[in-house]
């Protein structure tokens, strides 16, 4: 493998030493380097993460006893879905994307992304959706309050804040597929000579997956809310049945974006994971071809399966049996990417920085939450969780659990190449375990109070959801808390410490790895020549 | 405060020690509704618990296993022990191998389920009838068919709402207690259509089986036959606006005889709305 | 992996046209969300955002343009165009695809629903038929459906379709006598249909007139890789004619809607389905007209060469799929 790093003599203590552009904040405004451009994705989603976190921690507050303490009903409805809305489009969404940013060209040998000043736009699109989204708190009405699937016709009632936030889905759409299109064009055309599809990292094939998902069920969400937004103050009746509509429309359509959407949340999640474990296990990821094929496999099925969200709608028998059949199927491919991780630590030299712990315990909880994704697949018992704090578990387990670790994993693991520096590793473990207990504390409890008959999206409850409920709002709040620790080990690394070589891990392969740490302003200005090392062929 | 905090603490303690193996035991507990499912009231109920039990045995099963050989690599295969890495990276046989059992394992989960969904969506030959329409943010009930036919109530929060200082621990059936019960006859069929005025609700009885949207401008059905006397909350299952946490529902399943005089009570009630004083329903049997 | 080798990616300098166009879109977002609410300055800010949008396109593009013609673009990026053209229009075909999902389900699922046995219970009396306005539908109107031969329509559009796709080949091999044929059969059968014209004319003559605008615009194809700027430009001129008629005659049609038919967007789910099917396949003929006419303004100024002619093409490809997608309204929305 080689790889044209030029003037790797000059010192590389910040980013801007090839840096000519505008500097200060133009710098940042202005920007078409993929670095600049992911290292804004990944504050801008931290920032989301903070807030959507905020929310969270106020309805849980309320949730800590019976009675309403804290906030009244209408404004925890608001919390709730804002919360939703927040972690999905501002914290997890833009986060990966902010990933893609910074390795997808240093992991294929490509000088930038494709399209580098559209690159900006979807970025700097955010902001302003942020603005609109988050604004709708402040008018009259408040923000929507209809959950974050937004119902019709519960969204069809709502003040201002909604249409402010369907306007915002319209913006960060726009940048979900401007995104989308740039990350695919960028792995289709951009690949170092040699480096056939078959041989990119695991990571950019996730990726470009996600994107093709992303390109297909954006536009559809778009649909969706538009429909809303006429139904709304335009006087058609899409989703109301006076008119002939159908309020189980909506739900259709918005789940045939939705489903995906959680595998938008995943699937680079897999792919981080899976640059992971085999540089700490020091042994090549095992079945690599069956590794693109499962998640090809789940982005295909993620078409026919989003009517599992609305079995208590009533759809006929016939119907509830092919989406249950659809669903439980995407635990197969799954399944194999659970067993190939196992089987890449199989007989490895494991050691376990925090990027692995975090891969680990992604691996180990994300199950979880996949085998409870499982339990609701069945329709008849789904009847009985739907609606409850076991799904509300259930996608916990997933996003936070598997989404949200992932993120971290790959945050440590690539952070020394985009600082120049190590992070401080006892605190970064500190932060995985701190995580992980806390992370079980609050959200393992949901199972029981959703079985024992707790519905979601409510402020209060009878008082035999009690102890369960305190629990996981002690563990919200730890959880929470740890994740400032996340932030100062970022704040710590960034502003030195051990200077990181450019290998940085012992057992870490590919083309990321071969240019400096931190990574020069421009790399791969001249596309390296790649040879794979003879693993998956 | 430091008692409620000492008391938060025994319950953080204990709830912790049981974390671990509550999965393992949640088949005991089953009749405890706290960590599992309530006691089914129904056979559609009891079905839906045995699949339950039958989808987390299977899981647990496939976790202990799977797991087992993760944590014995981590255990066994690790840097710090000298683990040599090898070089392995494809087996065609295995990934076949774990390709094909979790669908024979998938197999053997569907199949129960099927039987069940058909089941479940067999209305058909009802004995009794009942409209509930949900509004914001009560229910209503119709008994459009069977022995009651023509009765009609709305049914709407009975609990006392306020403010609760912290600490301060509310009734028993706080928020699940309604001014005016569903009541119906044990053993029968009764057959619920759902519907709503203005937006979703869901109609959701854990103890019966039964959960279904009520979606305004349709009707939807779902029916169950209690096999047990007794008194069945719910709650509206589906986020409706501001008191979506404010519309119980509440079931009193009471025998025959009791059941005719009910309905004689209620006929009674409307021939003479002058006296509309709230009939107390039957309390339950038990 | 041969020329991209030695081929430096163009990677364009800083740009403050991006955040130009976030500004437009959040004063867009914001004004949209005040104006649909009736505050007063929502119009006010719409506009502001729309002039920033302008800008933003006269800029942005304009900088592409001064790129390409200046030589910046290779190969790679040449493909990385189309790539993303491509797709780009994949994620417009899923925009539509929700609302063509949307009259399915209204047509065959919630409609029926409504006029079903149990559906009595809620709306006693109301019937399910296509065209509907639902169970409480308050005043009669009449729909668009063109009530004709609509079996020799449909086999007409989607042989002319063919006709169309099939003369894509004779052209790249540069068979000028092939293509003639091809072409030319697709003009008669859009004669053919407008022959066989029934009491709603517009729908067929707008079907006529897309048919005929692909037609002209794949001979002005032909004709700059013939290096014929001068025909280029006529049918390229005459392809964006026959889309402006085709806007006018649904303006046309929309007006006779609501004066004659008393049929409105609020006349139940077939009015919101027909309005938002219709209107948003018309908003998205005149952002190809749009661009159709960028093109021709842009051959007048003498860009484009025979080989290199990219944005032209992603303008066709464009018209082709803002085509194909009203062959498909036509026969959904009007014939069946
Ligand atoms: C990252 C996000 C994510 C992921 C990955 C998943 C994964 C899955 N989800 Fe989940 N889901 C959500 C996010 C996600 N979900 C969200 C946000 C909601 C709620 C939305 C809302 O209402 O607000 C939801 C809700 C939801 C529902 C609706 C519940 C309801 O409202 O009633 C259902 C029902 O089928 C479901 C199923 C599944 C299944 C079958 C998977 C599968 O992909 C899981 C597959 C994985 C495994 C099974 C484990 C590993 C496999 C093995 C070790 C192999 C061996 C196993 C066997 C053969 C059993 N999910
Ligand atoms: C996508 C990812 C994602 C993530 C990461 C999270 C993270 C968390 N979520 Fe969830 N959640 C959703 C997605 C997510 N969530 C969705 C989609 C819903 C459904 C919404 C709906 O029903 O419509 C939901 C719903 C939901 C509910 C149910 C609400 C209801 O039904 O009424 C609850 C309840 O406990 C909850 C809790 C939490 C908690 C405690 C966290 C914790 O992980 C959060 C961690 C906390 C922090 C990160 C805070 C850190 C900050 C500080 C400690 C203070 C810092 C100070 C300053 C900034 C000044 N979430
Ligand atoms: Cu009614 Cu929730
Ligand atoms: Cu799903």
């Amino acid at each position: 493998m080689s790889a044209v790093p030029h003037d790797v003599a000059h010192g590389h203590d910040h980013h801007d030493d090839h840096h000519h552009g505008p500097t200060g904040l133009m710098r940042w405004i202005t920007a078409t380097n993929h670095k600049d451009i992911g290292t804004m994705y990944l504050i801008f989603s931290f920032i989301m993460f903070l807030s959507g976190g905020v929310m969270a921690l106020t309805l849980r507050a309320e949730l800590f006893q019976p009675g309403l303490q804290v906030v009244q009903p209408e404004f925890f409805n608001q919390l709730t879905t804002m919360h939703g809305l927040v972690m999905v489009f501002g914290a997890i969404m833009p986060a990966f994307v902010g990933f893609a940013n910074w390795m997808l060209p240093l992991m294929v040998g490509a000088p930038d992304m494709a399209f580098a000043r559209m690159n900006n736009w979807s970025f700097w699109l955010l902001p302003p959706a942020a603005i609109l989204l988050i604004g709708s708190f402040f008018v009259p009405g408040g923000a929507t309050a209809a959950g974050w699937t937004l119902y019709a016709p519960l969204s069809v009632q709502m003040g201002m804040g909604m249409d402010m936030a369907i306007f915002a889905i319209h913006i960060m759409g726009a940048s979900s597929i401007m995104g989308a299109i740039n990350i695919v064009v960028t792995i289709l055309n951009m690949r170092a000579p040699g480096m056939t599809l078959m041989k990119m990292p695991l990571f950019c094939w996730t990726w470009l997956i996600t994107a093709y998902l992303l390109i297909a069920v954006m536009p559809v969400l778009a649909g969706a809310v538009t429909m809303v937004l006429t139904d709304r103050h335009f006087g058609t009746t899409f989703f109301n049945a006076a008119g002939g509509g159908d309020p189980v429309l909506y739900q259709h359509v918005f789940w045939f974006f939705g489903h995906p959407e959680v595998y938008i949340m995943i699937l680079p999640a897999f792919g981080i994971v899976s640059q992971i474990i085999p540089t700490f296990a020091r042994k090549p990821l095992f079945g690599y071809a069956s590794m693109v094929y499962a998640t090809a496999s789940i982005a295909i099925l993620s078409f026919v399966v989003w009517a599992h969200h609305m079995f208590t709608t009533g759809m006929p028998a016939k119907t509830q049996i092919f989406f249950m059949y659809a669903t439980m199927l995407i635990a197969v491919p799954t399944g194999v990417k659970v067993f190939n991780w196992i089987a890449t630590m199989w007989r490895g030299s494991m050691t376990f920085e925090t990027p692995m712990l975090f891969s680990v315990g992604f691996i180990f909880v994300f199950t979880l939450g996949g085998f409870t994704g499982l339990m609701l697949s069945i329709a008849p018992v789904d009847i009985q969780y739907q609606d409850t704090y076991f799904v509300v578990a259930h996608f916990h387990y997933v996003l936070v659990a598997g989404s949200l670790f992932a993120l971290f994993a790959g945050t440590y693991y690539w952070l020394p190449k985009w600082t120049g520096y190590m992070y401080d590793e006892k605190l970064g473990k500190r932060h995985f375990w701190l995580s992980m207990i806390f992370f079980n504390v609050t959200f393992f409890p949901m199972h029981f109070l959703g079985l024992a008959g707790m519905q979601r999206r409510v402020p209060d409850y009878n008082p035999m959801f009690a102890d369960f409920n305190e629990l996981a709002t002690v563990g919200a709040f730890g959880f929470g808390l740890t994740q400032l620790l996340f932030a100062y080990v970022i704040i710590k690394c960034i502003r030195g410490g051990e200077k990181a070589t450019a290998q940085v891990w012992e057992g870490a392969e590919g083309l990321e790895w071969t240019v400096p740490s931190p990574a020069p302003h421009h790399t791969f200005e001249v596309p390296p020549v790649f040879e794979a090392k003879g693993h998956h062929h | 405060m430091t008692n409620n905090a000492a008391l938060l603490m025994k319950k953080t303690v204990q709830a912790a020690a049981g974390l671990g193996g509550i999965f393992a035991a949640s088949a005991t507990w089953a009749a405890n509704s706290k960590y599992n499912f309530q006691e089914p009231a129904s056979r559609m109920a009891a079905d839906i618990h045995d699949l339950h039990m039958w989808m987390i045995w299977i899981c647990l099963i496939i976790f202990v296993v799977v797991f087992g050989f993760m944590f014995y690599s981590i255990y066994a295969h690790r840097k710090s022990k000298g683990a040599v890495a090898a070089q392995f990276h494809e087996s065609t046989t295995v990934e076949i191998l774990w390709t094909v059992i979790p669908v024979l394992i998938l197999v053997g989960m569907a199949w129960p389920a099927t039987k069940t969904v058909l089941a479940q969506k067999d209305t058909t030959n009802a004995d009794i009838t009942i409209k509930a329409t949900g509004y914001q943010w009560k229910w209503g009930y119709d008994y459009i068919k069977g022995e009651g036919e023509g009765i009609a109530f709305v049914s709407t929060l009975s609990t006392p709402r306020g403010q609760l200082e912290f600490g301060e621990y509310p009734g028993e059936n706080y928020l699940l207690e309604v001014d005016n019960p569903v009541v119906v006859p044990i053993g029968k069929k009764v057959r619920i259509l759902t519907t709503a005025q203005d937006v979703i609700h869901a109609w959701w009885v854990p103890a019966l089986g039964v959960k279904q949207d009520a979606i305004p401008g349709f009707i939807r059905d779902t029916w169950f036959r209690a096999d047990r006397e007794g008194v069945f909350r719910g709650v509206c299952a589906e986020l409706c606006g501001k008191d979506h946490g404010y519309m119980p529902i509440e079931v009193h399943v009471v025998s025959e005889e009791k059941y005719a005089a009910w309905v004689a009570a209620q006929k009674q009630k409307s021939a003479a709305p002058a006296a509309a004083a709230a009939q107390p329903a039957p309390a339950s049997a038990s | 992996m041969n020329a991209q080798t030695i081929e430096k990616y163009f990677v364009p300098e800083p740009s403050i046209y991006p955040i130009i166009g976030s500004i437009s879109l959040l004063l867009l977002g914001t004004g949209a969300s005040f104006w649909v609410n009736s505050l007063a300055a929502g119009p006010w800010i719409t506009a502001l955002g729309f002039a920033v949008l302008l800008y933003m396109l006269f800029g942005w593009f304009g900088a592409v343009i001064r790129e390409s013609e200046t030589g910046k673009y290779g190969k790679n990026v040449d493909s990385a165009f189309r790539w993303s053209m491509g797709w780009f229009i994949f994620s417009e075909v899923m925009f539509f695809a929700a609302f063509f999902g949307t009259l399915f389900y209204v047509r065959v699922i919630s409609v029926p629903d409504l006029g079903s046995e149990v559906g009595q219970i809620f709306w006693p009396g109301f019937k399910a038929a296509w065209p509907s306005a639902g169970p409480h539908a308050t005043e009669a109107f009449e729909s668009m459906t063109w009530v004709g031969k609509s079996t020799l329509a449909i086999v007409a559009v989607i042989a002319a379709a063919a006709m169309l796709t099939f003369a894509h080949g004779p052209m790249e091999k540069g068979k000028k006598g092939q293509l003639q044929i091809m072409l030319g059969l697709t003009l008669l059968i859009v004669v053919l249909l407008l022959a066989s014209l029934s009491v709603s004319w517009v729908p067929v003559i707008n079907t006529a007139l897309l048919l005929a605008s692909a037609v002209t615009l794949t001979w002005a194809h032909w004709s700059i890789r013939q290096g014929n700027r001068g025909q280029f430009n006529l049918f390229l001129a005459l392809t964006l004619l026959l889309g402006v008629v085709f806007l006018g005659c649904q303006v046309y049609e929309y007006v006779h809607a609501y004066s004659e038919l008393n049929l409105k967007l609020t006349s139940g789910v077939y009015g919101a389905t027909f309005y938002m099917m219709t209107g948003f396949h018309g908003l998205h003929v005149t952002i190809g007209a749009i661009m159709l006419a960028v093109m021709l303004a842009r051959s007048l100024s003498g860009h484009f060469t025979k080989d290199r002619h990219f944005a032209f093409e992603a303008a066709a490809w464009y018209w082709h799929f803002v085509d194909y997608v009203w062959l498909l309204l036509f026969v959904v929305v009007y014939i069946l």
